[in-house]
C-alpha cells in the first residue's frame, strides 16, 4: 500500500494532467484482480456485478461482509470470500474509491415490457401487500447513498439473484432490512423490479 | 404475494361468514393479529427494526415511544394531504382507522435506545435553547410543551431520541411540508418557532434532543 501511495503521489506530480485514479488503475494489480471477473471496464460480467459507479461505502461494507463471511450466498462463498481474504482495509478503501469514480453503464438486459410495472413498485411499493417503496432508501433514480447501493443499471440477473437469495435466507450486511423486504416480494414483482432497474441510467 | 393474497381472501371469508356484519362495523374492529403483524413489519422495514428510526435516502423518523395521538394525527394528515411527504401519503392511504390506532399504540410502547450519530459540538447550546428558548428571537422554550424530558404529550410529539437529520429537515422545511391546504391543524403552532430559528440553532436543538432517552 505504501508503495502504491507513493507511486500515486509521484505520478500525480509528474503527469498532473492525468487523473490519479486512472494512473492507479493502469498500475494496480489489485484493480486487475477485480476486473478479471467484474469486467475490464468494471461494468459487470455474467454473475459478477458492475462495480462502476457503485457507492464507495457500500463497496467497503461488502468487502467487509465477505471478509467476515456474513455475506454467505453460494457465489459470494465460492468467489468473494477467497478474493478478499488477503485484502487490507486501505487497499479496500482505494479500490472502492476507484470503482466508484468510473461512470456506470446500464445493463439494459431486462424485459422492457415489465419496466413500467417495475417502476411503479420501485417508487410506491404495494402498500396493500406490505411491499415497501424501494425509493425511500435507494433514492429517486436508484442512485443509492452512503452504504446503500446504487441499483440503477445493474444486470437483471444480479438484482433477481440478490432478491431471491434474501428470500431464501442468505445474509448480507448485518442489520440490513433487505431480508424483510424480500420475503414480501413474489416472483412477478422480482421480475418487474429487476427489469426496470436494468434500464435505469 | 400469492400467500398474502390467499390469506386476505381467507380472512375476508372467515370474517364475512362468522360475523356477517356491515362494512362500517368491521372498520371499527381491531385488525386481525396477522394483518397487524404484517403491517408492523412493513413499517419497521424503513423505521428500524425496533422503531428507532433509520437513514435511507430520506431520514426515517423514530416512532418508538412516540405519543399515540401524535402518530394517529400524522397518519391522518398524510392521508388528507395536510402533511406532504414523497413516501408516506401512499403508505398511509391504505390504512383503516382501526389499523392506524393499533399501529400507534404498538409504537408508543417501544423504547429502544436513541439512533445516535448527531454531531456533539453544539449540544450545550441546544440544551439551552431547549430549556430556555430564545426570548430575543421569539422562540419559546421547547420544554414548555414537549416536556423537560422531551417525551411530549397527546398531540405534542416526543422529541427524545429523534433521528438528527430528520429533526433538522422538519424544522428547516416546516412550512413546506406541514399545514398544507386550507384546513388549519395543530402544526400551525410550530410554524413561527420553526421560522424564527436559524439553521445552526436548529442543528443544536436537534443534536441535543437526539441523545435524550
Amino acid at each position: 500500500m505504501k508503495r502504491i501511495g507513493l507511486q500515486i503521489a509521484i505520478l500525480a506530480m509528474v503527469a498532473s494532467t492525468v487523473s490519479i485514479v486512472s494512473v492507479w488503475a493502469g498500475e494496480s494489480a489489485a484493480v486487475r484482480n477485480c476486473t478479471w471477473c467484474h469486467g475490464t471496464g468494471a461494468q459487470g460480467y455474467t454473475v459478477a456485478p458492475r462495480l462502476a459507479g457503485q457507492r464507495p461505502q457500500y463497496i467497503m461494507s461488502q468487502i467487509r461482509s465477505f471478509h467476515e463471511h456474513t455475506r454467505d450466498n453460494p457465489f459470494s462463498k465460492q468467489y468473494m470470500w477467497g478474493a478478499v481474504a488477503a485484502l487490507n482495509p486501505y487497499t479496500a478503501r482505494d479500490l472502492a474509491a476507484y470503482f466508484a469514480s468510473i461512470p456506470p453503464k446500464p445493463a439494459n438486459d431486462g424485459d422492457a415490457s415489465l419496466a413500467s410495472r417495475g417502476r411503479t413498485i420501485y417508487m410506491d411499493g404495494i402498500p396493500e401487500a406490505n411491499i415497501v417503496s424501494c425509493y425511500a432508501c435507494h433514492g429517486p433514480n436508484a442512485e443509492g447513498i452512503r452504504d446503500i447501493p446504487r441499483l440503477g443499471g445493474l444486470a437483471h440477473f444480479y438484482i433477481k439473484a440478490r432478491l431471491e437469495q434474501w428470500e431464501q435466507g442468505y445474509h448480507s450486511t448485518p442489520g440490513s432490512p433487505m431480508p424483510m423486504v424480500a420475503t414480501h416480494l413474489g416472483p412477478e414483482e422480482v421480475e418487474a423490479l429487476a427489469s426496470y432497474l436494468s434500464f435505469v441510467r | 404475494m400469492k400467500a398474502i393474497g390467499l390469506r386476505l381472501i381467507l380472512h375476508t371469508a372467515v370474517l364475512a361468514a362468522a360475523f356477517s356484519m356491515s362494512a362500517g362495523a368491521q372498520e371499527r374492529m381491531a385488525p386481525a393479529s396477522g394483518a397487524l403483524e404484517a403491517k408492523l413489519e412493513y413499517c419497521k422495514t424503513c423505521h428500524g427494526l425496533s422503531g428507532q428510526g433509520y437513514l435511507g435516502y430520506f431520514p426515517m423518523p423514530r416512532l418508538a415511544g412516540q405519543q399515540p395521538e401524535y402518530l394517529e394525527a400524522q397518519l391522518k394528515a398524510f392521508i388528507e394531504r395536510r402533511r406532504t411527504n414523497p413516501i408516506m401519503r401512499n403508505v398511509a392511504h391504505v390504512l383503516s382507522p382501526s389499523m392506524i390506532s393499533a399501529l400507534a399504540n404498538h409504537f408508543s410502547h417501544l423504547s429502544p435506545p436513541p439512533f445516535g450519530g448527531a454531531p456533539r459540538g453544539s449540544i450545550a447550546t441546544g440544551k439551552m435553547i431547549y430549556e430556555d428558548g430564545l426570548p430575543e428571537s421569539n422562540v419559546p422554550a421547547c420544554s414548555a410543551c414537549h416536556g423537560a424530558d422531551g417525551h411530549g404529550q397527546n398531540e405534542i410529539p416526543r422529541l427524545a431520541g429523534q433521528v438528527y437529520p430528520y429533526m433538522v429537515g422538519q424544522l428547516t422545511g416546516w412550512a413546506n411540508a406541514r399545514g398544507q391546504g386550507t384546513a388549519v391543524d395543530t402544526s400551525a403552532i410550530m410554524a413561527p418557532t420553526a421560522h424564527n430559528l436559524t439553521r445552526s440553532q436548529i442543528e443544536a436543538v436537534a443534536a441535543y434532543v437526539s441523545y435524550l432517552h
